[in-house]
């Protein structure tokens, strides 16, 4: 159990760390990691990379966004397997459709109900 | 007190932070998670999604209220990479246009970044999606 939220700790923190070293040393703007990541994600997991390291990390390699990306592929893979070739265009946003739609419902009623604040 | 600030030294530091912001949101996504699975019957890609969806709402009502700015600037890549950084990507915007309407303001904005995010995300996985049906399984 410790040593399962240490690989978490260990792993989603370098994920960070990396993007983090990479912003510093190309000044890529935080919008072009995010695209990185999900794509990045989404290759190494049709390679069968990214599989391996969910059963290992968990937590640390679902939760950036390169495991968004996985979710992604993996949903096409899948539903390609159930479907045939109309599973690549449904497979993909169905696996991610939580977090989309979630993003989507709290980021709206967050700005219904809140105001900015003046910028630090 | 002043502390001189060296190039190299500044990499580490900004590394580091975001090193253990990154992982501590990490692993409150994992006992999020576990907590799903455990207490309400989840199975494992619906406690996955579960954490998701409760981060994305935590980053939410944090951009909301203005202390996710706060933690971002600190940790910078520690927050922008895990999926609280799709979440603050879209929540901001959103909230900073809301004068210019419902639709082209709040509606059009929250895909400022979101938007790139998901065309390319979703690109690349339909071309993985046809990849394997012509030439695998």
């Amino acid at each position: 159990m410790i040593f399962t939220y240490l690989k978490v700790f260990l792993c989603g923190g370098l994920l960070c760390a990396l993007g983090e070293l990479v912003i510093l040393k190309t000044r890529l703007t935080p919008a072009r990691i995010l695209v990185a990541y999900i794509t990045a994600g989404v290759i190494l997991s049709a390679l069968g990379l990214y599989g391996p390291f969910v059963q290992f990390a968990q937590a640390g390699a679902t939760v950036p966004l390169t495991g968004f990306g996985h979710l992604l592929a993996q949903g096409a893979i899948s539903a390609v397997q159930e479907k045939g070739w109309i599973g690549a265009f449904t497979g993909g946003v169905t696996a991610a459709a939580a977090g989309i739609a979630a993003a989507v419902f709290f980021g709206f009623f967050t700005a219904v109900l809140f105001r900015p604040k003046a910028k630090p | 007190m002043v502390k001189r600030v060296t190039p190299g030294s500044k990499l580490l530091e900004g590394c580091l932070r975001a090193f253990w912001v990154g992982g501590v949101i990490c692993m409150l996504g994992q006992g999020i998670a576990d907590l799903g699975y455990q207490y309400l019957a989840l199975n494992s890609t619906e406690a996955g999604a579960f954490a998701s969806m409760a981060l994305i709402f935590i980053t939410a009502l944090l951009t909301g209220v203005g202390i996710f700015d706060r933690i971002a600037k600190y940790a910078g890549a520690g927050t922008v990479v895990p999926i609280t950084g799709f979440a603050n990507a879209m929540v901001s915007p959103a909230m900073e246009y809301r004068p210019e309407g419902w639709v082209l303001g709040t509606g059009a904005k929250l895909f400022t970044i979101a938007g790139p995010v998901l065309v390319y995300g979703i690109t690349a996985s339909v071309l993985v999606g046809l990849f394997y049906s012509f030439f695998g399984g």
